[in-house]
């Protein structure tokens, strides 16, 4: 390192500390944010020290689930990568990670309108890719233009990367091909191949419709989330890769999880994955892809994934006032429809339904557009809900949301407000528990649904209490 | 009595969460025992204009839309002239705003418009125009405003003579120079708010449902009010939102 390029670092290095001592949180981004100012080439400088090499994880929903369950994966093997783990995942929280954390490998979860400065920086070892869903318009653009950007960062990477790509995404299966459609070096792909999984219909918000390659409509045999699924151009012939990583035979169990069998190039492993959804099953099965490319044996892979914790707010549950309170972020059509096909699960165990918590802000990590939640099928939980409170700086017009999607209206109360919102959830949950008498009654439990700086003012709230850790610690 | 809405394009235009307009349309209608029917034209199928009294077209991406531009003036220009010709109300959002003028410039291509208002939409230096927004329309019973959320790339600029839907309050509009926004001919309503609009104006609905309803049974109908505790309750959301 040269002297002037140390002092920078040194210097960086110490505004993180100062901004965690002050308490006032965070500290996952102004270190890095100062170091980029100092140094714009900060990234390719630090990541060179990393010997083993990085490997960088995208996605529109799934990513910081992904890398965690591929840092459990590591960890499985007494390896310790550099690892933006809570989740700042702008070019600055990649460089504040490689600021604050020694170790051999790095494992980035990057954002998906970063991926390619990123990439370019640090050149990866090993890219996976997950899914591109419409989310945040406003912010990201089109998601077909940003899958040509992410076409040539592939091109950019092909020769020294290797990749793990969702077969079941046309957006993702078709990088792995290079402009005259042949396969590229290095990808191994992953998806579901069990039918019974299939959605009834195709979902509201569909997005990838049309050929990669030539633009005719794609026909669909099967989507399992979203416009995830198995899927062929009658044009060109263009069709979905054989995953050499594939959930074969899947089953569903509500919150707790779910079992699948999974196909490996090194054989078949039994996988327990204690979370939840469908959606799960899909980052499991990168990790277990990036877990092989990464040289771990499948059978380590799935013990690792056995014990997995949830990432920051994608699934967990806090006790608030004697209340279970699971928290789900939801940020998008496609993620929030998971979240509620796996609710409606859970509501058919419960004769009253469920009470929820639904957080909506419209910040710019949001999105400042909030139109998505007319995309999102809330039709589902139409007749599964005992009680909802709205929350979240655009409160009313999730409000709005459910009425048009039938939820009785009586049920359906607005406090814009994050603490008295939430305490005034968990207060209903907790006295209909006690109405309907123990032991026979059900446990009260509140689903709480916010958007991402929904989910960072409840965790903070919650932190203030003394009833969770702040994320940054 | 049956309000009767036309998607065009529903697979290809509707980015912006357009089906809440619709969803939002079916409910007020049913629960005012208004019959309510909905049917989609997608690319080469024709349109009947005698058959639907509400047609509705939202936004795309840009391949849909290159693609939507091309088969409207192919397959549907004549019909949808003769239904707003003769009454019928459409609602143009965002990308199918911009494809009712005589043309709408794509990156280098300029596609072809569908001719119904006199406007045309270019490429100019700078960011998208993005954000909440907030206009005043009069529709004839006074100025109301409509919130919503817009997010283009495209400027239209009206012609001589066309008449704007509103003027800006908050936010861009057609091009962030000239505070107006949209467009209005007859039944016809293009503009850039989205979010979806429908939802956030409960009042524009109702207005169009009965515009609809009386093409089709001669009289403009008394609607039924409805209890819009919480749509008023959006509404005053999303204004503020816009600052307004």
């Amino acid at each position: 390192m040269s002297a002037g390029f140390a002092t920078k670092v040194a210097l960086a290095r110490g505004i993180g500390a100062a901004s965690r001592a002050s308490g006032r949180g965070g500290g996952t981004t102004l270190p890095g944010r100062v170091l980029l100012r100092l140094a714009p080439d900060a990234i390719a400088r630090l990541g060179d020290r990393l010997d083993g090499g990085a490997t960088v994880v995208s996605a529109t929903n799934g990513k910081t689930t992904t890398a965690g369950m591929i840092a459990a994966i590591l960890a499985a093997e007494g390896r310790q990568p550099v690892h933006n783990r809570a989740g700042s995942n702008m070019t600055w929280g990649v460089a504040t990670a490689l600021l604050e954390q020694r170790g051999h490998e790095g494992l980035f979860e990057v954002d998906e309108a970063w991926l390619p400065r990123v990439s370019e920086q640090l050149h990866p070892r090993l890219v996976v890719l997950g899914n591109l869903f419409r989310d945040q318009l406003d912010r990201y653009g089109e998601m077909e233009a940003l899958a040509d950007d992410w076409a040539r960062t592939v091109a950019a990477c092909e020769g020294h990367s290797a990749f793990a790509l969702n077969a079941d995404d046309p957006l993702i299966a078709d990088l792995g091909r290079n402009p005259e459609g042949r396969p590229r070096e290095g990808v191994l792909y992953f998806g579901i191949d069990d039918p019974s999984q299939a959605l009834p219909e195709l979902q509201h918000a569909f997005d990838a419709k049309h050929c990669r390659r030539c633009g005719h409509p794609y026909e669909y045999e099967r989507a399992f989330v979203g416009h995830l699924g198995h899927y062929s151009c009658p044009n060109c012939g263009a069709k979905r890769p054989r995953p050499d990583v594939a959930a074969t035979a899947i089953e569903l169990h509500g919150m707790e999880g779910s079992r699948s069998t999974i196909r490996t190039p090194e054989g078949e492993i039994e996988l327990e994955l204690p979370l939840p959804g469908l959606y799960n099953v899909y980052n499991a099965l990168a990790a277990v892809a990036a877990g092989i490319r990464l040289g771990v044996a499948p059978k380590r892979i799935a013990a690792a994934l056995a014990e997995m914790k949830a990432a920051f707010g994608r699934v967990e549950t806090i006790e608030v006032g004697g209340v279970p309170v699971s928290i789900l972020l939801i940020k998008n059509p496609a993620g929030a429809n998971e979240v509620l096909r796996t609710l409606l699960l859970e509501a058919e165990d419960e004769g009253e339904g469920i009470d929820l918590w639904i957080a909506l802000n419209d910040r710019i990590a949001d999105g400042r557009d909030v139109s998505w939640i007319w995309d999102a099928d809330f039709e589902l939980l139409d007749s599964a809900v005992r009680r909802v409170v709205c929350a979240g700086t655009r409160a009313p017009e999730m409000a709005l949301r459910l009425k048009y999607a039938g939820w009785p209206t009586d049920r359906i109360e607005v406090i814009p407000a994050i603490e008295p919102s939430l305490d005034a959830a968990v207060a209903a949950a907790r006295d209909v528990a006690s109405l309907m008498g123990a032991p026979m009654s059900r446990a009260p439990r509140v689903f709480a649904l916010p958007t991402y700086t929904a989910l960072l003012e409840l965790r903070k709230l919650l932190a203030d209490r003394g009833l969770a850790k702040e994320f940054w610690r | 009595m049956e309000l009767r809405v036309l998607s065009l394009y529903p697979e290809q235009m509707n980015i912006y969460a357009d089906r809440g307009n619709i969803v939002f349309l079916q409910r007020r209608c049913e629960w005012r025992g208004i019959d309510f029917s909905h049917a989609g034209a997608g690319p080469g199928e024709p349109v009947d204009p005698t058959a639907h009294d509400l047609f509705y077209i939202g936004g795309g991406q840009d391949r849909d839309q290159r693609m939507v531009a091309k088969d409207m003036v192919a397959s549907k220009r004549e019909a949808l002239a003769d239904a707003t010709g003769d009454g019928a109300v459409l609602l143009a959002v965002c990308g199918g705003y911009q494809l009712l003028g005589h043309s709408y410039q794509l990156d280098e291509e300029k596609l072809p418009g569908l001719g119904l208002a006199e406007l045309e939409t270019v490429r100019e230096p700078g960011p998208r125009l993005i954000g909440n927004v907030a206009i005043e329309v009069d529709l004839g019973s006074g100025p109301r405003i409509l919130a919503g959320f817009e997010n283009h790339g495209g400027r239209t600029y009206l012609g001589e003579g066309a008449v704007a839907l509103g003027t800006v309050i908050e936010g861009k509009g057609n091009n962030g120079r000239d505070g107006r926004e949209g467009v209005r001919h007859d039944n016809l309503i293009g503009t850039y708010l989205h979010g979806p609009l429908l939802p956030k104006n409960a009042w524009l609905a109702d207005h169009l449902i009965a515009l609809a309803l009386e093409r089709r049974y001669g009289t403009r109908p008394e609607l039924e009010p409805l209890d819009d505790a919480f749509e008023d309750a959006a509404h005053a959301s999303a204004r503020a939102a816009a600052g307004a």
